[in-house]
């Protein structure tokens, strides 16, 4: 193998686990932008997603497809009545109060994903077929493609839904101001319920498409959670082009890092990348630094 | 009168009471039901019951309660109940602290057996160190027990030696050149450290030296550093998801060299979830795994048959070798105290001298100088065949 190889090799897997790291990022976004707290129950959601997939899949034996939207639907549903359940009851809810809601929940999840399922390490296989794809070389998995796709059309209907939806543009400006939202007219329970569905089913479909090549157990869930929210942060909270943007910088950083200097050093390299980009611009990459400001967290 | 028969009635009460308390009338020997209820020994486990080395810490607390169970039903340890008191430490040292730290004072347990892993069980060592309580460790890695600390045993093979049988394999088949890879975990680390110190000495040059962060999801930028070498085969030290995902990322770079894993593989559920890609992965393990194929004149077929049967049958999965762990250590402190009674210093003593204890990892032969008791026969060579564990010949 060349350094050409190499390189391109060493992109492919930066691209890979970018894109992992990118997919979990999404869903910290909507509810940050929805109701301007991290749910730091994202993890979990992501892991729910892979667990339930691998337990339809294998245990239940439904078709890939069937299992496919039927976990994500379960797990917006374990999403939504989370809300119901945790958030909704709060008067006056502060941000503060409400993460440390999502931590319990996060507990409460992974425990219950450890009763449901045990503790053993599930893989699932790919959507079409294990062969590596050649180009120049290098390889990349077939399931690489399938989350840059479903990434893909993930970024573009959120853009879409926030962007150009009555709904979306309401769950916005619930985030901006609360008050002011309900002042003319929206209910803004009922976007902040939306908002936990929508990301509870943006983390199972991350967790489903990961899962393949980078497993799943009940514990999984935080420490992706750990690196998709550095991402979401690098990216600029609450901007979905800019967490996929991060999600590649992370990774590539990663994968170069660990090719050509250290193994060692490949997550210090991804750090310090995130650090100085934070010095310089606090509000992320692709934040808008006037929004950051009426922002609480 | 008054006064002298009362001396006389007080020395006769005397005399009675001291001839049956000692001696070979006493009322302990003649009538040990008067003793009920005996005091319950206790003996602590830290297990890392959940967390991320929970497949570490689960069979091992089933086995635990499992033996506790048996000794009980069998009447006990000379008639005392065992009691294990088993802590859960999440795979995380601090807390881990603080379980050994609560078995300890509060409970004051006899023995501590655990913990799983090799990273909790050095932030232990000072605290059973200072206390004296003798701790039996299900960890694998080397420095636990070298140098010797006085309290501290464990029971998994070593690391050096699963080094070893890896690299003495690998010059049967004429290997010379091979690549390491391993986790930033205290087990991989302490792979590592072993794979580079024994490596002169068995005439294997390391090509390449990569490292990847437990929890990482792709190690194919390592991987294709390794391919760019001149390496003749991979070692992986680490423990899952890492041992599965550097299978699969193997196959998907197209590397055909054989892979060899730590004797961390000992769980037919890895092999099983690597799929195609754990096909030919060649791993040192404890003879546990292999018990079917072993013959009928092993010294330990009978206790690994044993514990595999019954395992099975209580908890109706697949035995690992790590509960396995815990059987030896759990069974040494038993025969430690069966002997030499409720004392934490003869127990200790006792572990250290024992020799010819027939575990579920090997024979064990302590020593002052060895407080791991296994040599590298304890190991075998397996390697996946259809999605099995066989011996590799």
């Amino acid at each position: 193998m060349n350094l050409g190889d190499q390189l391109l090799q060493y992109l492919f897997t930066g691209i890979t686990i970018g894109a992992i790291y990118g997919m979990v990022a999404l869903g910290f976004n909507i509810i940050y932008s929805a109701t301007g707290i991290i749910n730091l129950a994202q993890g979990e959601f992501v892991m729910l997603g892979g667990m339930m997939m691998v337990y339809l899949t294998a245990i239940i034996k439904l078709p890939m497809v069937v299992s496919f939207f039927l976990s994500i639907l379960i797990v917006t549903m374990i999403g939504a009545a989370f809300e119901r359940a945790a958030i909704h009851p709060l008067k006056s809810p502060s941000v503060l109060t409400l993460i440390i809601i999502t931590v319990a929940a996060s507990i409460l999840f992974k425990g219950g994903a450890m009763f449901a399922w045990g503790k053993h390490t599930f893989s699932l296989p790919p959507f079409s077929g294990e062969k590596p794809i050649s180009v120049l070389g290098a390889t990349i998995l077939p399931q690489t493609l399938w989350i840059l796709g479903i990434m893909g059309a993930t970024v573009a209907l959120l853009i879409f839904f926030f962007g150009f939806t009555l709904t979306g543009k309401a769950m916005r400006a619930c985030a901006a101001n609360r008050t002011a939202a309900s002042l003319v007219g929206i209910n803004v329970r009922t976007m902040v319920l939306l908002s936990f569905a929508l990301s509870a089913g943006i983390g199972a479909t991350a967790g489903i498409i990961i899962t393949p090549i980078a497993l799943m157990n009940y514990d999984r869930g935080t420490m992706l959670a750990v690196k998709g929210f550095s991402v979401a942060v690098l990216g600029g909270l609450g901007s979905n082009v800019g967490a996929v943007v991060a999600g590649f910088i992370i990774g590539i950083m990663e994968s170069l890092g660990a090719g050509f200097i250290s193994s060692g050093y490949k997550d210090a390299i991804a750090l310090v990348v995130l650090l100085l980009v934070l010095f310089i611009r606090p509000s992320g990459l692709l934040g808008s630094r006037e929004r950051a400001e009426f922002k609480k967290f | 009168m008054r006064k002298k028969g009362k001396i006389v009635v007080g020395v006769v009460v005397a005399i009675v009471i001291v001839l049956l308390l000692v001696g070979p009338l006493s009322i302990w020997r003649w009538v040990p039901m008067l003793r009920k209820p005996a005091v319950a020994y206790k003996v602590g486990a830290i297990f890392a019951v959940t967390g991320p080395a929970a497949w570490l810490g689960t069979p091992e607390r089933n086995t635990a309660k499992m033996i506790e169970q048996e000794v009980n039903k069998a009447g006990g340890i000379n008639g005392h109940p065992l009691e294990i008191i088993i802590e859960d430490t999440v795979g995380d040292a601090t807390r881990t602290v603080t379980a050994a730290k609560k078995l300890i004072t509060k409970d004051e347990v006899l023995a501590i057996v655990g913990p799983s892993r090799s990273g909790t069980t050095m932030a232990v060592i000072p605290i059973v160190e200072e206390a004296k309580v003798p701790l039996v460790s299900c960890a694998a890695a080397e420095s636990i027990v070298v140098p010797v600390k006085p309290w501290v045993f464990k029971t998994p093979q070593k690391d050096s030696d699963a080094a070893v049988k890896i690299y003495e394999t690998m010059r049967e088949r004429g290997i010379s050149k091979t690549a390491i890879i391993t986790a930033t975990s205290g087990f991989g680390d302490q792979g590592r450290k072993q794979l580079k110190k024994l490596a002169p000495e068995l005439e294997i040059e390391i090509v390449a030296d990569e490292t990847y962060g437990p929890d990482d999801t792709d190690m194919t930028a390592q991987l294709t550093k390794i391919k760019a070498s001149e390496a003749q085969a991979v070692v992986n030290w680490s423990i899952v998801p890492g041992q599965v995902i550097v299978a699969k990322n193997m196959r998907q770079l197209g590397m055909k060299i054989p892979l060899f894993q730590s004797h961390g593989f000992g769980n037919i559920k890895y092999a099983q979830t690597a799929g195609e890609a754990g096909e030919g992965i060649i791993f040192p393990c404890g003879r546990l795994l292999a018990v079917d194929t072993l013959s009928d004149d092993h010294p330990q077929k009978e206790v690994l048959a044993k514990y595999k049967k019954e395992y099975e049958a209580k908890y109706e999965e697949d035995v690992s070798t790590f509960g396995g762990h815990a059987w030896d250590g759990l069974q040494l402190v038993i025969a430690a105290l069966r002997e030499v009674g409720p004392d934490r210093e003869k127990i200790r003593d006792y572990l250290e001298n024992t020799k010819n204890f027939v575990g579920t990892g090997g024979i064990f032969n302590f020593s002052p100088e060895d407080h791991s008791g296994l040599t590298k026969d304890a190991f075998e060579m397996l390697t996946v065949k259809n999605g099995k564990f066989v011996v590799l010949e």
